[in-house]
């Protein structure tokens, strides 16, 4: 860091910071292909925890760190978590399975492509030579702090109402027909059961309904 | 009230009677019937009212009633509201009015279990408030409304059976063959009104009487095809018989009062103006011969009883054509008031006779017997009509067809100086012939419909008692009494046929002042020729009356019990599957064939004329659709669907995009996002 | 640090993201791909932010906000994810066709298939 700051910078006078920072996004950037391109669903998501991981490593670097805790707790911590869930939920097939891309890959592939050539080459062009200096960090948990609970007040708490309707829909939605007697309210697996009954029922249900 | 505001409540009142009906016909069945009598009753009672008080018209030193207003300015030929009584007006009101009246009281009985008798009642009250209109206008364009007013109801009424084939097609024709004389009619008003100035009678006749016409031949031509048109005559007389597809009161209403009184009495309002061109009267003279001798003709061949009216109806129009052509409008609105009470009575005594029998085939009740004692009202009054029609003495036909035949002799021996003597001499002769057939036919419907077949000739008939007379002969059948309403009409009319003739010293004060007294000449020569047609019709009938046991026809109605004109729209639609024709029947029995020999064939289908209109104009003009259709159908359709296949094959293969996988749509859009930001990025590094 | 750094590593998450979202057939694979893209905005917001030294620190703050939003949308999105699975059987993006145009000569109710009757269980419930 003293380095940044003293000498003059260039592409051929990397920091440690800068080849930490590129270390870590190569890991990202691999765990995110792998994570888009495996034909596990299970191993998807885990590759996602170390994509997502390795973004909280890249946020601690560019000195954000309460950000970086946030990632882990939330995004680690607790979506994938959920998306995991969600895939046992759906009986999701554990091993490979052949089909977990669509049909429409190669035009996925190509708008993807298209859109990553055009991305990088407008930020290359554009962020040639800008250097962030990174001598004062910039989100130590007091700032974030004061700055969130000084300027930000009245969107933070808009956005708990944002997470309470959030929280209602959701239970809503993924309430069961005839669920709410408390039977069905215990752990994931038994969720999948019921889940896995019901939507062989489903129909004549709702029919009923 | 003065007189006028009396003449004008006269076409009012059956207008808003009309009107009434038609709003109310729905929602209060009582009131239909009064609205619909009341109103024609008291204009024909507003019409004898009128024509007391205005006295015996211009012949009588009274001037005629003759007032206007002008409700807006209509351009360089103003249109009025006018008025024009004089005595040829008022008498032809009356009789319009009264017969309107029988019309709608016998109507009551006639149809009265119709479910559309309400729109049926206020259309004649519109016929007849149109007629009224037509007789009573002082100025060509208002009477031209009622003219056509006219034409529009008469397609209603004839149509009014319009479950049947026969009565649809009638209307059509009818109404087409009128609006084919009107539009000449139309143009020959303008010119009319181009050449005098005016759309008053009273000033164009001033303007004709100071020679200001200067086409008269063109202007009576044009105006001739309308007459022609609407009064039936030759050669635009095929719609009339047609017309019989349509109830038997309407017939009467059309026949003897209105529609087609209408154009003869145009011609009589106008004669200055034809009388201004020898060559119109001359061409007035061989459509009246043609008309007449052709019509009478036909007439003896016809198996429908009404289809024989109506072919006289047309020969008696023939007359008043006639007398018009030899420039004596006198007798022309004689005739059309004696021949208009026979003729409506002929025509409501054979509703009578229809229902009763239960068909209108000649043929058929000439197989019945006990007709005259069923319904011995109408077999008097019919009677009476033939004897009128047959132009027989003492009753009123003879006067005034002797007044007809009286002016063409008149103009044949060249004492009327504005008429030719070729046409007096055609009028004449066609005359005295007609009179001939006309007491033939005349002849030939009573015998047909009243003398039951001599059971003496036939040689089933000792053994045959407990059928009756023989095979072949039946028994009218029993319907009932007939309704006292349609039986007080027929005595009603009866009584101008019978007596109308007395009137003949008074007339000439109502009219041109000319005597319509009958002359030594022609009465004798008429009335001879008349015993002699009755005479040898009677012997031919004697000598085929006896076929008639061994040939076996007739169908009856179904349904004998429902009002008359159930019957009668039965007996129509039946005459075509029972017979073979609508004109006549294969019966050798029949007096006519024998009298027309080969000619029969011809007569009964009318001279092939509606043939020759087949080919002339009909299928002409059916290629023409065709080819019309074919354009439309093959050539431009062409186009239009040439234009319609790219978008629709642009269609399809968006369709084909439509996957309904939203991982599609999704590609597609941000591929398109990328591509319009790489356009944008490269428009702003200004590449 | 160079700026490209951060924001070239964005841009490539994102396309990777974007990749998934387009590629995968389950639903909550691409609700993972959802994630990612999401996460690389996050990059992007913080880099610009520490770039740009912004005295209310916006950037950090909007990340913050993005994350909160982010765990509410995979709530709800794996919630109807569940659904669907409940109703069809399945949870399989290209499968839930039902907007599809038809071809000209099929009719409405031509060939009733699972998910045809699905949808009507659903649209009567």
């Amino acid at each position: 860091m003293i380095l940044a700051a003293a000498a003059p910078q260039g592409f051929l006078s990397p920091t440690g910071v800068e080849v930490a920072f590129l270390l870590v996004g190569v890991v990202t950037f691999a765990a995110a292909i792998v994570t888009v391109t495996t034909k596990q669903l299970v191993h998807a998501a885990l590759w996602l925890v170390v994509a997502l991981g390795g973004l909280a490593v890249e946020y601690l670097l560019l000195t954000a760190e309460f950000i970086a805790w946030v990632q882990v707790l939330i995004y680690v911590g607790s979506v994938v978590v959920l998306l995991l869930f969600g895939l046992m939920l759906t009986k999701a097939p554990i091993g490979r399975s052949p089909d977990a891309d669509s049909g429409n890959r190669w035009a996925a592939l190509t708008v993807a492509v298209a859109a990553a050539a055009a991305l990088v080459w407008v930020v290359v062009d554009a962020f040639r030579a800008q250097w962030i200096d990174l001598d004062v960090p910039q989100g130590t948990t007091e700032v974030t702090g004061a700055i969130l609970f000084r300027h930000w007040v009245l969107p933070f708490e808009a956005l708990s109402v944002l997470l309470l309707a959030a929280l209602v829909g959701a239970i809503v939605l993924s309430r069961k027909a005839d669920a709410g007697e408390g039977t069905g309210a215990g752990t994931g697996t038994d969720q999948g059961t019921d889940a896995g009954a019901d939507a062989g029922a489903a129909t004549p249900d709702k029919e009923q309904r | 009230m003065t007189t006028t505001t009396l003449a004008v409540l006269v076409p009012l009142l059956p207008f808003l009677g009309a009107v009434a009906g038609l709003l109310l016909g729905r929602k209060a069945p009582g009131f239909v019937r009064p609205l619909a009598v009341l109103p024609t009753l008291a204009s024909a009672v507003l019409a004898v009212v009128i024509a007391v008080r205005q006295g015996g018209g211009t012949g009588g030193g009274v001037r005629p009633l003759d007032a206007a207003t002008e409700l807006t300015p209509t351009g360089s030929v103003p249109i009025e509201l006018a008025l024009y009584l004089d005595g040829f007006a008022l008498l032809v009101a009356i009789l319009v009015g009264v017969v309107a009246s029988c019309v709608q009281i016998y109507s009551t009985g006639y149809l009265r279990d119709d479910p559309r008798y309400s729109s049926y009642a206020a259309l004649v009250s519109l016929f007849t408030s149109a007629m009224l209109l037509v007789v009573y206008s002082g100025d060509l364009m208002v009477l031209l409304v009622g003219w056509e007013v006219m034409g529009i109801c008469s397609y209603f009424l004839v149509g009014h059976y319009w479950e049947t084939p026969e009565a649809r097609a009638a209307s059509l024709k009818a109404f087409l063959v009128t609006k084919l004389g009107d539009v000449p009619f139309l143009i020959g008003l303008f010119a009319l009104a181009t050449d005098t100035g005016s759309f008053r009678i009273t000033k164009i006749l001033e303007a004709v009487a100071e020679g200001g016409l200067d086409h008269p031949t063109v202007i009576a031509l044009l105006l001739l095809g309308g007459v022609a048109g609407k009064s039936a005559q030759f050669p635009l007389h095929t719609w009339l018989p047609d017309a019989m597809a349509g109830p038997t009161p309407v017939s009467a209403l059309i026949h003897a009062a209105t529609m087609v009184a209408a154009g003869v009495y145009f011609v009589a309002r106008l004669l200055p103006v034809f009388a201004a061109s020898a060559a119109a009267l001359v061409v007035l003279a061989v459509m009246a011969a043609v008309t007449m001798v052709g019509s009478a003709l036909a007439a003896l061949a016809q198996d429908d009883i009404k289809r024989v009216l109506a072919y006289s109806t047309i020969g008696q129009l023939g007359y008043m054509t006639g007398a018009l052509a030899v420039g004596d409008r006198g007798a022309a609105v004689f005739h059309l008031l004696s021949h208009g009470a026979f003729k409506a009575l002929l025509f409501l005594a054979a509703g009578v006779i229809i229902h009763a029998a239960g068909t209108n085939s000649l043929a058929a009740m000439s197989r019945m017997t006990g007709l005259r004692a069923r319904i011995p009202d109408a077999f008097w009054t019919m009677t009476v009509a033939l004897l009128a029609l047959a132009a027989i003495p003492p009753f009123s036909g003879f006067f005034s067809k002797e007044a007809v035949l009286g002016a063409a002799e008149h103009a044949a021996t060249g004492h009327s100086e504005s008429v030719p003597g070729s046409a007096g001499w055609i009028v004449l002769v066609a005359g005295l012939v007609a009179a001939l057939l006309t007491a033939a036919y005349a002849t030939r419907l009573w015998l047909l419909a009243f003398r039951p077949p001599a059971p003496a000739q036939h040689p089933a008939a000792s053994h045959g008692t407990e059928f009756g007379t023989a095979a072949g002969v039946t028994e009218v059948p029993d319907h009932g009494k007939q309704p006292v309403v349609m039986n007080a009409v027929l005595w009603v009319l009866a009584l101008p046929s019978l007596a109308f003739g007395i009137a003949v010293g008074t007339l000439p004060d109502w009219f041109d002042g000319r005597s319509l007294d009958p002359t030594l000449t022609t009465s004798v020569l008429g009335t001879g020729l008349a015993l002699v047609g009755g005479l040898v019709t009677y012997g031919a009938w004697r000598h085929t009356t006896a076929l008639a046991a061994r040939v076996p026809m007739g169908a009856v109605a179904a349904h004998p019990e429902a009002e008359p004109a159930v019957s009668e729209a039965e007996a129509i639609a039946t005459h075509t599957p029972a017979y073979g024709s609508i004109a006549s029947a294969p019966d050798p029995a029949d007096p006519g064939r024998l009298l027309l020999g080969p000619l029969y064939r011809h007569a009964a289908a009318g001279f092939r004329l509606d043939a020759v209109y087949a080919a002339l104009f009909v299928r002409p003009v059916e290629g023409l659709a065709t080819l019309v259709r074919f354009l439309d159908r093959e050539v431009v359709d062409t186009y239009v669907r040439g234009a319609g296949t790219l978008p629709r094959w642009l269609g399809a293969a968006v369709r084909r995009a439509q996957t309904g996988n939203v991982q599609t749509y999704l590609s597609a859009l941000l591929a398109g996002s990328v591509v319009l930001a790489v356009a944008a990025v490269l428009v702003a590094a200004g590449a | 640090m160079h700026l490209a750094y951060p924001a070239v590593l964005a841009a490539l998450l994102f396309c990777t993201g974007l990749y998934g979202v387009l590629a995968r057939r389950n639903a909550i694979l691409v609700l993972m791909s959802v994630e990612l893209m999401l996460n690389a905005v996050n990059l992007n917001l913080v880099a610009f932010d520490v770039w740009l030294r912004d005295a209310l620190h916006a950037g950090q703050a909007l990340t913050l906000f993005t994350i909160a939003i982010a765990a509410a949308e995979i709530g709800i999105g794996l919630s109807i994810v569940l659904m669907v699975y409940r109703n069809r059987g399945t949870s399989d993006v290209d499968r839930l066709r039902d907007t599809v145009e038809s071809a000209e000569t099929a009719e409405p109710d031509g060939a009733p298939d699972a998910t045809a009757a699905a949808q009507k269980a659903e649209a009567t419930a």
